[in-house]
């Protein structure tokens, strides 16, 4: 898929507290990288995801491979991990890929 | 709850080498299967590293890769694939029900090729510790663990390969082992036990995993002398195995003892008609991506021929013998 079509929008270590930190609707951030098999298998569930619930919920992806600080930063040891921030703060941790039904489960009480 | 009119003559559940292969023969049999991939989809190759025995890649292929390609292989010729888990079926009679969330799908024949759920330690902290430490992919994880101290479980070939691919990143790895014989494969076993970075502890089971809110360490009991110790470690690697993923079918087609579905002789028949089975979910002998793809050909051949023989067929088109032409026939 080719950033054109792509629902979810990629940050950046740099990218981070302006795109995430900031932001006033809540942001699923998905720590990926290319070498992983089970974030491939997550990526199309997380597009279906953001474009179905954009205006409410943002879909970031951050490729730890090349921003290492911020997967540092928040002590992710295991991708896919995909954290939910709400008003700056994490506040879900979501470890191993899911299935759409069981990712919107896990994100219903706040989304 | 909906329920689709439309009765297909294949679905297939499952994703890995063998639903994939299964998916492909029956799409150019023109059968145009249905395949619930499930959301894990690609199965167990999905968190393996390179691949060095799945003929025709002379030079290796990583797992991933490898059923990308099955993938888009089996979407060529027709496959309709839906990244979507199963949650019920009904086997019975001629007319099989799957059902995935509020949608029923029908169909002629069903080909199950769940495969296999790599198995849990089962000891206090592994779960509260997933993604903390405690991994199932060495590939995906690995990358966090450089210059550290980790530690892999298990004595078969996907222990010796994940502790083998993590001394790339940790400094060093300690191979914990219940018993002293090893299920491994010898040229994998010699890779680790020829590394330097890897120390073996055998006869040694894990207890705990401990740790707040990371990995600190595991506790060890030596099952000969009943010693315990602790092993500090960052990182808990836990490769012992699998378990046949026939939880949907169970009281439905017969399942052995140890939960795998059974088949008829050489054949990919179930103990119901018109269902049949593939891969892991069938074998506890070989386990291979090689013998996966294999028997999912088998079980699309075997549901094709069913399909001719109980008449319901879609149309001449097809015929057993139309798969046993050259990939290049369609060009």
């Amino acid at each position: 898929m080719s950033d054109a079509d792509s629902s979810t929008v990629a940050v950046t270590d740099d990218s981070f507290s302006e795109d995430v930190l900031s932001s006033s609707t809540p942001v699923l951030v998905d720590f990926w990288a290319t070498w992983c098999g089970p974030c491939k298998m997550v990526a199309p569930v997380l597009e279906e995801i953001a474009a179905e619930k954009a205006g409410s919920l943002t879909v970031a992806k951050i490729d730890v491979d090349e921003n290492p600080a911020t997967a540092r930063d928040f002590q992710v040891v295991s991708i896919p991990t995909m954290i939910l921030f709400k008003d700056g703060a994490p506040v879900k941790r979501i470890v191993g890929a899911k299935g759409k039904a069981a990712l919107l489960r896990e994100l219903s009480d706040v989304v | 709850m909906t329920s689709s009119p439309t009765v297909h003559d294949v679905i297939v559940i499952g994703s890995g080498p063998a639903g994939y292969t299964a998916a492909v023969y029956a799409a150019r049999a023109q059968l145009t299967p249905l395949v619930f991939e499930g959301s894990q989809f690609g199965g167990a190759l999905m968190t393996t590293t390179e691949v060095e025995n799945y003929p025709g890649f002379r030079d290796g292929i990583t797992g991933p890769e490898l059923m990308d390609q099955m993938r888009e292989q089996a979407l060529r010729f027709g496959a309709d694939l839906r990244m979507e888990d199963v949650d019920a079926v009904d086997l019975t009679g001629p007319i099989k029900t799957v059902t995935v969330g509020d949608e029923t799908y029908h169909a002629r024949a069903v080909i199950l090729a769940m495969g296999a759920a790599a198995r849990h330690l089962g000891v206090p902290g592994e779960d509260d510790l997933l993604g903390m430490g405690v991994s199932t992919c060495a590939t995906c994880d690995g990358f966090f663990f450089r210059d550290q101290d980790i530690a892999v479980v298990g004595g078969g070939d996907s222990a010796m390969e994940e502790a083998t691919f993590l001394t790339r990143f940790a400094r060093s790895v300690t191979l914990i082992h219940r018993r002293e014989e090893f299920r491994a494969s010898k040229i994998m076993l010699e890779r680790a036990q020829t590394n330097e970075k890897i120390r073996f502890l055998l006869n040694t089971e894990v207890a705990a995993v401990e740790g707040n809110p990371k990995v600190t360490g595991i506790r060890l009991r030596n099952n000969v002398t009943g010693d315990e110790s602790t092993l500090p470690v960052t990182g808990v690697f836990v490769a012992i195995g699998h378990d046949p993923r026939s939880e949907l079918v169970r009281g439905q087609v017969e399942l052995d003892a140890e939960g795998y579905v059974q088949v008829q002789g050489r054949t990919t028949a179930t103990s119901i008609e018109g269902v049949f089975a593939a891969g892991d979910l069938v074998d506890h002998t070989y386990r291979q991506a090689i013998t996966a793809a294999g028997s999912g050909c088998a079980a699309s051949i075997d549901a094709e021929r069913w399909l001719v023989e109980t008449q319901s067929a879609p149309n001449e088109k097809a015929t057993p013998t139309d798969d046993n032409d050259l990939i290049g026939a369609q060009q």
